[in-house]
């Protein structure tokens, strides 16, 4: 009788202790980190929520928390590719007349001789890196609607603030829904109203034009006292109404191609907005360089480059660190006999070459010899013609991106890896020949001779003589050789209908004098990838892929 | 939320309370002792023998003279089952009289029988051979790999069926690659779960070791069990994916005398083959054959062989001293051990000390056992600079290791790539015996596994135990990296100077209770248990210093301002097996476990893993059990599910938080920097990978045991893979995520077999062979599987920058190579750049690449054999890998580069043959079968016996490690983890001396 009872005594104490024991543990399970941040805290605190803003302008210059490298932000591509001035330069670039980057990276070649399908890793991180960056202005537009604000406390002044941010995300998401409808055509979308989760739906491309004119307007219309974007020039660096126009006005003026209707006349009244605004052009030479030379030079954050560039990515050699963007326009453009030290660096990655055409339009009888964009061209041990690819000595080399400042002194970086330079996203030479070609496209609200003065002012700045009249042509070859390798070419050779046809360059199709290649080389495929990713993506495949 | 360790605590005060509570209760009942002697053949005491009293926890074992004493056996009728490793168990029928002594008489044990009895570790418990009713191998002390053994899986390499034991090359204490049955993940951890002495492990590599079972000493192993079947695996549920490695070590016996031993182990280690690369004089006249003018230029004049510049001879020292015994009823074992070893490359070495503790002490008559383990070990690592082992393969050979003129001078004298202008051609390689002589790369790592095991046969209910096992892991890894500021690697930075640091803690919380009795027609053990295991992963960040100690890089504080960053992971588990025999003949297992994990969110944080196993004894059936011809048939069926949740270093892949940036990765607006908060990919529907394994397995004896061994066939399919795969754009915060999306198949056989070959008194010969045949297929991978798909690229290679040889295609293996078809010439010379237009479309372009072959082999085998002849030992171990193929990067990079500028790059003599001069990475020209037969070790040892007195013993061998390697592989070594050879530090032919003395 004792024995059962202490029996079931012990049973009972047994079973309680485990029970016991259990239920305090299973508790245990739900950890969290204390070293990130919790979305609930950071959208209650402006300072932080600024330090949000600054990651989407960080897009466009990192690859990831970590700089150079480290936590990227995207994956299925080497972390220093994956950069968004990279990878975009390089579609815009090196498909072109402009650039060749004769790599062994996978399926680079193929982009250079406009070959590339619908698995090319390239193609892939553009896309994918635009994508990334939509995503996170969404995510930021979402966190910070009015509703969101109020309830977490931040309100009057301080919520105007962050509504000033939030008008920013909205730029920064219009221009890569741009950069979509540009490369792409049309793509899958989503906004901050869509549920983070759900598969987004195809939108074609006249539809994401539309929304992009629409998101552009409404903050066009609005001023920084109402929570709208900051009036031109206001803080280095952040996307103001002038960036805002810029990109209407680039909007407009590739309109034609992106709806098959023209719209010269909004690219007109637009470039006239960042025209009346306060940019000037950089015209004074320093001992070094020439004032076109001074914005492209670590130092061009200050003086006259500060003038004339109106959206610059900001990099930095010490804070500012990664292997795509400015990293990537310096190094790859050193190669050969060209001395890393007078570029800056401590060594060339052997990458970009100009191929023969764009030197042909550098050396033309239209250019003075001592035309500032001309005399970068460095020929020493170099041949004119690319023949082979992969050879570093086929094209002349291009170093328009320098570390080192106006007076001729290296970046931050002591070791030489990371340049200070800022990359000009926008500047007002651009504008002005945006200006002239609306113009001479029929855009109402300018006329011939400002079309005229305004290309005259670029060429005069450079040091070649004014033109006596401009054409539409010459607007295509002036702004090649003023805006060279800063990433507008393939654009404006689709404008111009000089993209697949009518025009060749060196290995164009894949053939050392280049040939036609099909039309639909126009736009980038999708990556098979977000198709396989995305059912609704089904059947939205570009034509010829 | 409540202190999870008081509460411990208090639980394991209840216990001990109780413990003490019932003392009184067993004093009274009537017990009393058996005693006897044990002995081989050739009648001489066998010490270390397990006796046990069938059907309890009692037991005990033989000492040096053989002799057992069992006390506290109730009285009455009971079967003593005695068992030895190596040895024929033998059952023995003894009746017990309350309070006296029962002798029992000497029993003489057949040595290499099948070992039937021999008591087997599983997960929770022992087992005899005989009930086993899963995939279960063990292999112990006496079977493992002889020689110098750094690491202990090294032990059992090439010993047990289907599993695969690969290290990442031949430096000490260098990372091993472990798959159970081909590995059932895809993205997450294919690592199995290691348990030793009960305290699961934590697989993590702390920074400062490659290899965390390093840190083990292999001397102090007594078996290493492998569970391969879920039915044996499932009771670890969480875990358990990729197949659960038990390490048993060793420990003291009730009543054996004081014994000590001694050992140690000299050798030798050489290189067993240098890469193929070109000497001087052949690269000078491939240069200017090929180089541009600029190259021709600065070829030299020396002739230097670079790797037989930077590896050497290199000596070890394995010295370990153990002492084991008995103090009354306090079995212990010492141990202490000292290895110092010798890496190849020069500067590259490693010392260890270890010391194991083991008190097994049984009080109260035997109803409590007591285990108290404690191990510890410190390693202080010489990492050398081992980039010079690349570098010796591609460096300029015409160019000498110091140069005389004065631009050398700021980079310490070596010679190094200059640019015309003097300066330091950064992307030139760097000269390979500057780089490890202008390196000082050290570590310490201590690590501390422990655990306190009671278990307890409680006094009121016959047959019911409580178990309790407290336990934890501690590691601590430091170290410093100095380079001066004139080393050429480092120049531009101005040197290092750094030094790092990282804490693993782990804890461990186990309870479980078991009943056992006979139930109708046969024998029920239940056993039901609870686990809390919580590992914590601590790094610390410091600043990055240049050689002269001021800051390059200044330390990125976390979000909350600490120089630290924490990671957590908390498991538990509840679980149970029961298990059931009828007549020794049908056995039936059940398993199921309930775990829990913080890697997920709540909601999802629990898993739960079945599996059930039955086990027909054909043996024991009337019409098998009087065949000598068959001595043991049973034939095993199970089926089980285990999980997966390890996600390497994801731990919060379900948190939708915000990461700060680091210094270097910040955003200037206006004037001011900002470190900038970054949204993070999260998926809050994250869960557990599951995998369903068949498994039907046949354990065979004929000829009264002389041939033995075990069928198995099998059939694992993973589910919901932990897949890091492509997010659709705008559907999530990142184009990669964490999502259980997709499904993969390991289908394999296994074969094992052993065969005492002669069986005298004099002289034994055994030979064992084990093979496995594993399939290994994708069969889903995302959402939506379209057959525009082309799968996750994967496998980086060196040559370009992000390019990849490998795919996970559905339809294919893992890691299949993916290439494009190299065309050739009629004299069948390869075409450089013509590759076969495979999907016919006229273009050459990535849609032509095929899936060719894996790095997996399709047949793993392994065996040996072991000739004693009087005191002699002759034995040796195979490997062989068939059907695995290797990328050969080493060839692939062997194109003359006219691109470089101011540097060249020797090749391997690939060069001359193929001719190529621009990079062909993709081609699979370079695909080279891999098939392998390596004789991992010979052994001859003499046993001089009792040479000084009685009870001694003097024992010395030698030992050959890595002998031959028969294989067409054109690389220095055809085993690669992965499979893509980008030269590996190789791994050495070992020459070892040992004498062990033991008294």
């Amino acid at each position: 009788m004792q024995t059962k009872f202490t029996r079931t005594l012990g049973m009972l104490a047994l079973a309680a202790g485990l029970t016991a024991l259990s239920s305090a543990c299973t508790k245990d399970l739900d950890q969290v980190p204390s070293y990130s941040a919790n979305a609930e805290v950071v959208y209650s605190d402006p300072a932080q929520i600024q330090q949000v803003l600054a990651r989407l302008y960080a897009t466009y210059a990192v690859s990831g928390q970590q700089g150079p490298s480290g936590q990227p932000d995207i994956s299925g591509i080497d972390e220093g590719f994956s950069n968004y001035i990279r990878v975009y330069w390089q579609l815009q670039e090196i498909t072109t007349d402009e650039a060749v980057l004769g790599w062994n990276d996978g399926n680079l070649p193929a982009i250079n001789t406009l070959t590339w399908n619908a698995d090319n890793e390239f193609v892939r991180g553009a896309y994918d890196r635009i994508y990334y960056q939509i995503g996170l202005c969404n995510e930021f537009i979402r966190q910070t609607t009015d509703a969101n604000l109020a309830s977490r406390g931040i309100t009057g002044a301080t919520a105007t603030t962050v509504k000033q941010y939030r008008s920013e995300a909205r730029l920064l998401r219009a221009m890569s829904y741009w950069h979509i409808v540009d490369l792409f055509g049309g793509g899958p979308f989503a906004t901050e109203t869509d549920v983070l989760g759900t598969l987004p739906q195809y939108k074609n491309r006249a539809d994401i034009f539309t929304y992009v004119e629409s998101e552009l307007k409404a903050l066009e219309a609005t001023d920084a006292t109402n929570g709208g974007l900051l009036a031109p020039k206001g803080v280095y660096a952040r996307a103001d109404q002038a960036v805002c126009w810029t990109l209407l006005a680039k909007l407009y003026l590739n309109a034609q191609v992106y709806t098959g209707t023209p719209r010269y006349t909004d690219a007109v009244t637009y470039t006239n907005k960042v025209l009346a605004a306060s940019y000037q052009l950089s015209t004074t030479p320093s001992a070094q360089y020439s004032a076109y030379q001074k914005l492209f030079l670590a130092d061009n954050n200050t003086g006259e480059a500060r003038n004339e560039i109106i959206f610059p990515i900001a990099f930095d050699g010490t804070r500012t660190r990664g292997y795509g963007g400015m990293t990537y326009l310096v190094h790859a453009a050193v190669g050969g006999t060209l001395s890393p030290a007078a570029i800056g660096i401590n060594s060339g990655w052997g990458g970009f070459r100009a191929r023969q055409q764009l030197t042909a339009l550098l050396t033309s009888p239209s250019v003075s010899a001592t035309d500032a964009r001309r005399t970068i061209l460095y020929t020493s041990g170099q041949r004119l013609n690319v023949d082979t690819l992969t050879a570093v000595s086929n094209g002349y080399l291009l170093p328009k991106y320098k570390n080192v400042t106006s007076t001729g002194v290296k970046g931050s970086d002591t070791a030489g890896d990371f340049p200070d330079t800022d990359f000009p996203m926008f500047r007002l030479a651009d504008v002005k020949l945006m200006y002239a070609e609306a113009v001479l496209r029929g855009g109402a609200g300018g006329t011939a001779g400002t079309a005229l003065s305004q290309v005259n002012e670029v060429r005069r700045r450079a040091g070649s003589a004014d033109l006596a009249t401009v054409a539409l042509a010459d607007i295509l070859d002036e702004r090649a050789r003023e805006l060279y390798w800063e990433g507008h070419r393939r654009t404006d050779l689709i404008r111009f209908g000089r993209y697949t046809s009518n025009y060749n360059w060196a290995l164009k199709g894949g053939v050392n004098g280049g040939r036609d290649v099909d039309a639909t080389r126009a736009l980038f495929p999708i990556p098979n990838t977000d198709i396989v990713a995305n059912p609704n993506l089904q059947g939205h495949q570009n034509p010829g892929y | 939320m409540k202190q999870p360790y008081l509460v411990k605590l208090r639980f394991l005060l209840f216990v001990l309370l109780g413990l003490t509570a019932s003392l009184g209760a067993w004093a009274q009942a009537g017990s009393g002792t058996v005693s006897g002697r044990i002995t081989d053949t050739k009648n001489e005491g066998l010490p270390g023998v397990t006796v046990l009293v069938e059907g309890t926890t009692i037991g005990g074992s033989t000492n040096t003279e053989g002799v057992y004493t069992i006390s506290g056996v109730p009285a009455g009728g009971h079967t003593l089952v005695i068992s030895f490793v190596g040895y024929s168990s033998t059952r023995v029928p003894v009746t017990v009289f309350a309070g006296k002594t029962t002798d029992v008489a000497a029993q003489r044990l057949g040595e290499n029988a099948t070992a039937l009895g021999e008591a087997v570790v599983i997960g929770y418990g022992t087992q005899r051979r005989q009930d086993l009713t899963g995939a279960v191998e063990q292999i112990s002390s006496k079977q493992f790999v002889k020689g110098q053994v750094t690491n202990p899986e090294q032990l059992v390499q090439g010993k047990v069926a289907g599993v695969q034991i690969t290290d990442a090359g031949g430096a000490p204490g260098s990372s091993t690659q472990i798959l159970i049955r081909g590995g059932s993940s895809l993205s997450a951890s294919n690592a199995p779960l290691i348990i030793i002495d009960g305290v699961p492990v934590d697989n993590t590599t702390i920074s400062g070791a490659s290899n965390p079972l390093s840190q083990i000493n292999p001397n102090d192993i007594e078996s290493i069990t492998v569970l391969k079947d879920a039915s044996s695996t499932a009771i670890y549920g969480v875990r358990a994916s990729n197949g659960v490695i038990l390490v048993t070590t060793k420990r003291g016996v009730v009543g054996e005398q004081v014994r000590v031993t001694a050992s140690t182990l000299q050798s030798v280690a050489t290189v067993a083959k240098y890469a193929d690369v070109l000497n001087a004089s052949e690269f000078r006249s491939l240069v200017n054959t090929y180089g541009t003018s600029g190259q021709k230029a600065i070829l030299g004049t020396a002739n230097t062989d670079w790797q037989r510049q930077i590896y050497r001879p290199a000596y070890s020292a394995d010295n370990n001293v153990s002492v084991s015994g008995a103090a009354g009823n306090l079995p212990y074992r010492v141990s202490v051990g000292y290895l110092a070893q010798q890496g190849l490359l020069k500067r590259n070495d490693l010392n260890r000390y270890t010391g194991s503790l083991s008190l097994t002490p049984v009080l109260f008559k035997g109803s409590l056992r007591v285990a108290l383990n404690v191990k510890g070990s410190w390693i202080d690592n010489n990492f050398s600079n081992q980039g010079a082992v690349g570098a010796a393969t591609s460096f300029d050979p015409t160019q000498p290791i110091r140069a005389e003129g004065s631009q050398y001078a700021a980079y310490g004298g070596y010679y190094e790539s200059l640019n015309p202008d003097g300066t330091l051609n950064t992307l030139g390689i760097r000269n390979p015996v500057a780089l490890y002589e202008l390196r000082r790369d050290r570590s310490t790592v201590k690590r501390s596994i422990g655990n306190l095991t009671l278990d307890y046969k409680l006094p009121f209910v016959p047959g019911l135990s409580a178990n309790l096992n407290v336990g934890y892991d501690v590691q601590r890894g430091r170290g410093t990296t100095y380079v001066p500021a004139n080393a050429a690697d480092s120049y531009v930075r101005g040197g290092v100077n750094n030094n790092y640091s990282q804490d693993l803690n782990n804890y461990l919380l186990e309870a479980y209770g078991k009943y056992e009795r006979t139930i109708g027609p046969g024998r029920l053990e239940f056993l039901a248990g609870y686990s809390y295991q919580k590992f914590e992963n601590r790094s610390y960040v410091f600043d990055d210093f240049r050689a002269d100690g001021t800051i390059y890089n200044p330390v990125a504080l976390s979000y909350n301002g600490q120089n630290t960053y924490l990671n957590t992971n908390v498991l538990i588990g509840f679980y149970s097996r029961l298990n059931y025999n009828i007549a020794d003949k049908y056995l039936f297992t059940g398993t199921f476990r309930a775990d829990g994990t913080s890697r997920f969110a709540p909601g999802q944080q629990y898993g739960y893993f079945p599996s059930g196993a039955f086990a027909w004894r054909l043996k024991g059936e009337e019409f098998l059990k009087n065949s000598s011809a068959i001595s043991d048939l049973k034939l095993r069926i199970g089926y089980g599910q285990t999980g997966q949740q390890d996600l390497g270093g994801s731990y919060y892949p379900f948190l939708a938080n915000l990461s700060l940036s680091n210094q270097s990765a910040q955003y200037q607006l206006g004037n001011t920097f900002y470190r900038t908060l970054r949204a993070d990919q999260y998926n809050p529907n994250i869960t557990w990978e599951t995998t369903t394994t068949y498994n039907v397995g046949l354990d065979y004896g004929f000829f009264d045991g002389r041939l033995y061994g075990s069928v198995d066939v099998y059939k694992r399919d993973t589910k919901d893979l932990l897949n890091y795969v492509q997010v659709a754009a705008l559907q999530g915060l990142s184009n990669y995520g964490n999502f259980n999306v997709g499904s993969l198949t390991n289908k394999g056989v296994e074969l094992v077999a052993n065969l005492d070959v002669v069986k005298t008194d004099e002289l034994n010969i055994t030979v064992n062979a084990n093979a496995t045949y594993n399939q290994n297929r994708i069969t889903k991978l995302n959402a939506t599987d379209s057959p525009s798909d082309v799968g996750q690229l994967t496998g980086g290679i060196s040559g370009g920058t992000g390019n990849t040889i490998q795919v996970n295609s559905v339809g294919y293996p893992t890691q299949s190579f993916y290439v494009y078809q190299q065309a050739y010439d009629t004299n069948g010379k390869p075409l450089e750049g013509v590759y076969v237009d495979r999907n016919g479309d006229g273009t050459i372009n990535s849609a032509d690449r095929y899936r060719y072959k894996t790095a997996r082999p399709t047949w793993t085998l392994g065996g040996g054999a072991n000739a004693t002849y009087k005191g002699f030992n002759l034995a040796f171990t195979l490997r062989a890998n068939l059907g695995n193929y290797v990328y050969n990067n080493v060839r692939a990079s062997s194109f003359y580069d006219a691109s470089t500028n101011n540097f060249l790059v020797n090749r391997n003599r690939e060069v001359l043959s193929s001719g190529f001069t621009s990079a062909q990475y993709f081609s699979d020209y370079f695909m080279e079968n891999a098939s392998f037969l390596r004789m991992q070790n010979a052994t001859l040892g003499y046993n001089f016996g009792e040479l000084l007195k009685k009870g001694t013993n003097l024992g010395l061998s030698f030992a050959v490690q890595n002998v031959f390697v028969i294989s067409n592989y054109k690389g220095i070594d055809p085993e690669v983890i992965g499979g893509i050879d980008q030269t590996i530090y190789p791994r050495p032919r070992t020459f070892t001396v040992g004498l062990n003395v033991g008294f």
